[in-house]
């Protein structure tokens, strides 16, 4: 980048890097070629190719000016530098860790970035392996035998695993979700299966855990599939995961976790578990925190493979009988099924699944392990620091807890928050004395000022 | 022959493998005996591939080499406008502010807000929308989104009755399972003989349960829906709404918008008409725009400018939320680069040039193209020859080939989009190439491709026998 160099302008406008008179420089014709394709055509003017009846045709313009890079650059940056710059210490579903430079290497050649999805196979090869040691990585990490290559998002995915649910067991109309599921989540899954005719209902929490009992009296032959999260939506470890298994089987239910790919590097197989749909945010390893941009994860039991949304790579060979990668299963895709597809997915986040791969693979097994410990570590040592200060409470919930915490303040939550931000940084309140506080490789390095400014808030 | 161009893919053959999967070259066994949890809530041991930065360079390297994109030649894939996706996008993409967490408080992400903020603006403008939201992922779940709002919209009027939406048999697959997801029944009408909206069809199809219309313009033939007028009276006398899907709208840009035609709502697709990298798949993004009855169903929240700066707004009967959060926001940022870039003459020529390189092209080819006049995409049909088969011998020479054997309306239907990015040289050796495979027998056509990585793959086997991760891999493969 040559931010810094002032380019010179034309009175023009901005300086045009090709022939063409125009101001699109991603248009590679020359005035000559305009012609002589025109020529070709019987033409005078392009304007004729446009045969749009005159009432509708658009003749004024959009006010948007033309400008050169450096300027649009320019411009985007000064409105970013409007941004407070505070240091994050919230979570809630999105984490940040470092992105080892090697993703953004790797994942910006353009063979991968100016690529699509894998129609042609025999020119895609690369990213089809990709896609298939993604699914692989996630196949290792659930125990589960099917992955798909991506979903949008976590949240998109919960509502896939229940719609897959729904057609494998077509008469239930329940969904039970705990009562501590972000909003946004339950949401996005409320429209993605209540115009199927699903009721979402919600089961208690407990000191941060499931409630078995009350779950045991919740479930019918009516659920379709029980929800549970670990980490949660306070940080905590799910400890009943195999009971919660249970409870939903004996009653004929699919039992979803969703959780991440860190987690799962320590955590129980939730195959071992007996867990049936694994979801997640696949992201939190190859992206930093984009505003809630991210990967969906989503695998399963190999019963399900012909309900599975999404696109599967899979292996096969080739006319020469060697190994070769490629798209399968699509019967079960919009191209193809239209209306009785297993989902209207079609361009998914598969450039973001190879950035997961690429910092799993820079990872490896060791690198997990240790970044997934690191996340148990650091809550520890920050919950007690803050312990330590008079009217604080934390963690308020006496579970292992993965990368975030709740805390309890005497003095209001959102005059803490208030204060903190004076201090330069970002935390959120879940409730009128109750704040989350996640901390990652990210932001660890201001453990101690944090600690500091949050004794000065709570006085 | 001599002068085409062939595309000779980067090949690495040891034995039978190309490239050997990571789970190949390494996998480590690691204990977990360290990590602070009991044991019954961690797992014994975690094995994946355990291999140095540079080993991991030169795979993904070798796999990259392997994969066709935008910038390795033309990428003729009808319905995805697969234009030249400009570098500099990507450096707006990480500037330092893009890594914003979801919960940050509007008031200390003025920045962030106003970004969206503009591209809400400039996107309402470009489609002549009263209100638009930026938060579905991709097309089709714009798509779902405008579903999810249709419904809204009739429900909040008591009307609970309409159960069909209306999609031509040419629409994209997306279209009906969209419709599906969002609890409705497709209503599928044919084309008439001109390709285009068959208005009988459509009359017959049209009721008291008709919620909406779901239409591409120009059509995925290419063609020009010039009745558009007509239909969009017909469906709304009928009390229904009226969706754009906003596939092709790289065919207009500046010339027509969807709300001039009387649409009432519609989907952008950022990755196509904005060129957003398609990313081997995704991820894109498909903000909606809708008229200003439809305003109060946006899924929430929305960017508004305040008197006092940028907020987070959530519509009075908002349908809630598609995405988690806030959609693909780094594919957000690249399309406002793009737009703020080209202005108001950059996008005028950006429909200009793809509707010229795909009139230029199509008169240069022998393959017989049954619709016309098309705007920024044909289809032609291959005849006697197989299309899929067509395609492969395309690869061969270098060419991304078009979609094909879709849509069914044309029998061997190779649909073909060489967007604005092309030359003309390019284009005539693309022209070149596809009439001299024309001119090939089946038997070349049969073995293609030859000069890829791999040669013609076996699907049948792929979908026989699914071997989806490297635990299911049988060594002789």
């Amino acid at each position: 980048m040559n931010m810094g160099i002032k380019q010179i302008e034309s009175v023009d406008g901005p300086i045009m890097t090709h022939l063409s008179p125009t101001q699109n420089p991603y248009t590679p014709h020359t005035p000559a070629d305009v012609e002589s394709m025109l020529l070709d055509l019987g033409l005078q003017s392009i304007e004729e190719l446009f045969d749009i009846p005159s009432s509708i045709q658009f003749t004024d313009s959009f006010k948007i000016p033309s400008r050169s890079e450096y300027e649009v650059k320019t411009e985007l940056k000064e409105i970013f530098e409007k941004n407070l710059p505070l240091i994050e210490f919230l979570g809630h579903g999105y984490y940040s860790h470092y992105i080892p430079s090697i993703v953004d290497h790797i994942s910006d050649r353009s063979e991968f970035l100016t690529s699509y999805t894998q129609y042609q196979p025999e020119v895609s090869q690369g990213f089809l392996q990709v896609l298939f040691e993604y699914q692989s990585l996630i196949v290792e990490l659930t125990g589960l035998k099917i992955a798909n290559s991506s979903m949008y998002d976590f949240a998109t995915s919960i509502g896939e695993a229940a719609l897959l649910s729904g057609r494998i067991s077509p008469t239930r109309t329940k969904i039970l979700v705990p009562d501590i599921l972000r909003l946004e989540r339950l949401s996005v899954l409320k429209n993605y299966t209540s115009n199927s005719g699903f009721k979402i209902e919600s089961y208690p929490t407990c000191n941060s855990n499931t409630d078995v009992d009350e779950l045991s009296n919740m479930i019918s032959k009516d659920v379709s599939m029980v929800y549970v999260e670990s980490p949660n939506s306070h940080g905590s470890l799910e400890e009943s995961i195999e009971e919660i298994a249970e409870i939903s089987h004996e009653s004929g239910s699919l039992c979803c976790l969703g959780t991440d790919p860190v987690a799962l590097s320590i955590l129980e197989s939730p195959s071992a578990l007996g867990v049936d749909i694994v979801v997640g945010d696949a992201s939190v390893l190859g992206l930093p925190n984009a505003y809630g941009m991210g990967v969906g994860l989503f695998a399963c039991r190999s019963e399900y493979l012909r309900k599975v949304p999404g696109r599967l790579v899979g292996i096969t060979k080739d006319a020469n009988n060697r190994r070769a990668y490629t798209l399968t299963l699509q019967t079960r895709e919009q191209h193809i099924r239209r209306e009785r597809a297993t989902s209207n997915i079609c361009t998914n986040q598969a450039w973001i699944a190879l950035r997961t791969a690429i910092h799993a693979a820079y990872l490896g097994p060791h690198g997990l392990v240790d970044l997934a410990k690191q996340c148990i570590d650091l809550p520890l040592e920050l919950s007690s620091k803050l312990n330590n200060i008079e009217g604080v409470q934390s963690p308020l919930y006496s579970r292992y807890h993965f990368r975030e915490f709740v805390v309890r303040t005497e003095k209001k939550a959102l005059d803490v928050v208030r204060f903190l931000e004076t201090k330069g940084y970002a935390v959120s309140a879940i409730n009128d004395h109750e704040l989350l506080i996640c901390i990652t490789d990210t932001n660890s390095s201001h453990l101690n000022a944090f600690v500091d400014a949050f004794k000065e808030a709570v006085l | 022959m001599s002068n085409l161009p062939h595309h000779d893919q980067a090949k690495w053959i040891s034995q039978s493998v190309y490239e050997p999967l990571l789970s190949e070259k390494n996998m480590t066994e690691v204990s977990l005996e360290h990590v602070p949890l009991p044991s019954n809530l961690k797992r014994n041991s975690l094995t994946l591939p355990s291999l140095s930065e540079p080993e991991i360079a030169r795979h993904y390297t070798r796999l990259s080499q392997m994969t066709y994109g935008v910038d390795s030649g033309p990428y003729l894939l009808g319905s995805c406008t697969m234009k030249y996706n400009p570098k500099f996008t990507e450096d707006v993409a990480v500037l330092p502010g893009c890594s914003i967490h979801p919960d940050r408080e509007p008031h200390t992400i003025q920045g962030t807000l106003e970004i969206l903020h503009t591209l809400q603006e400039h996107l309402a403008t470009i489609g002549g929308m009263d209100a638009v939201t930026l938060q579905p992922p991709a097309g089709a779940s714009g798509e779902f989104t405008g579903i999810l709002i249709i419904r809204a919209f009739h429900e909040s009027r008591g009307d609970f009755s309409r159960n069909e939406i209306i999609i031509p048999e040419s629409a994209h697959g997306t279209n009906p399972a969209s419709a599906t997801l969002g609890g409705y029944n497709t209503v599928e009408i044919p084309s008439n003989g001109e390709g285009r909206v068959n208005i009988d069809a459509l009359q017959a199809a049209l009721s008291e349960n008709t919620a909406a219309l779901m239409l591409t313009n120009p059509n995925t033939l290419g063609l020009f829906e010039s009745e558009i007028e007509l239909i969009a009276s017909m469906v709304h006398d009928m009390g229904g709404l009226l969706y754009y899907d906003g596939a092709n709208l790289n065919a207009l840009l500046g010339r027509s918008r969807p709300r001039d035609m009387g649409f009432d709502i519609m989907h952008y697709n950022v990755h196509k008409t904005f060129a957003t990298p398609h990313g081997g798949g995704g991820p894109g993004a498909g903000p909606v725009g809708v008229i200003s009855k439809l305003e109060t169903f946006l899924p929430a929240p929305i960017v508004i400018k305040t008197t006092s700066g940028f907020d987070l707004f959530t519509p009075e009967n908002s349908i809630g939320k598609v995405h988690g959060f806030y959609g693909n926001w780094l594919c957000l940022i690249k399309a406002l680069a793009y737009i703020l870039r080209l202005g108001d003459s950059g996008l005028l020529d950006a429909s200009a040039k793809a509707v010229l390189n795909a009139n230029y092209l199509g008169s240069k080819i022998q393959y017989e193209i049954p619709f016309r006049p098309f705007y920024h995409e044909f289809v032609a049909s291959s005849g006697e020859q197989d299309a899929a088969e067509v395609a492969k011998r395309l690869l061969d020479y270098g060419v991304h080939p078009p979609t094909t054997k879709w849509p069914l309306i044309v029998s061997q239907a190779l649909l073909v989009e060489p967007t604005e990015s092309e030359n003309k040289t390019t284009l005539d050796q693309i022209a070149a190439s596809f009439n001299k495979i024309s001119n090939e027998d089946q038997s070349t056509l049969k073995s293609a491709p030859n000069s890829t990585t791999v040669g013609k793959i076996d699907q049948a086997t792929a979908a026989r026998s699914p071997i989806l991760s490297w635990h299911s891999l049988d060594p002789s493969l």
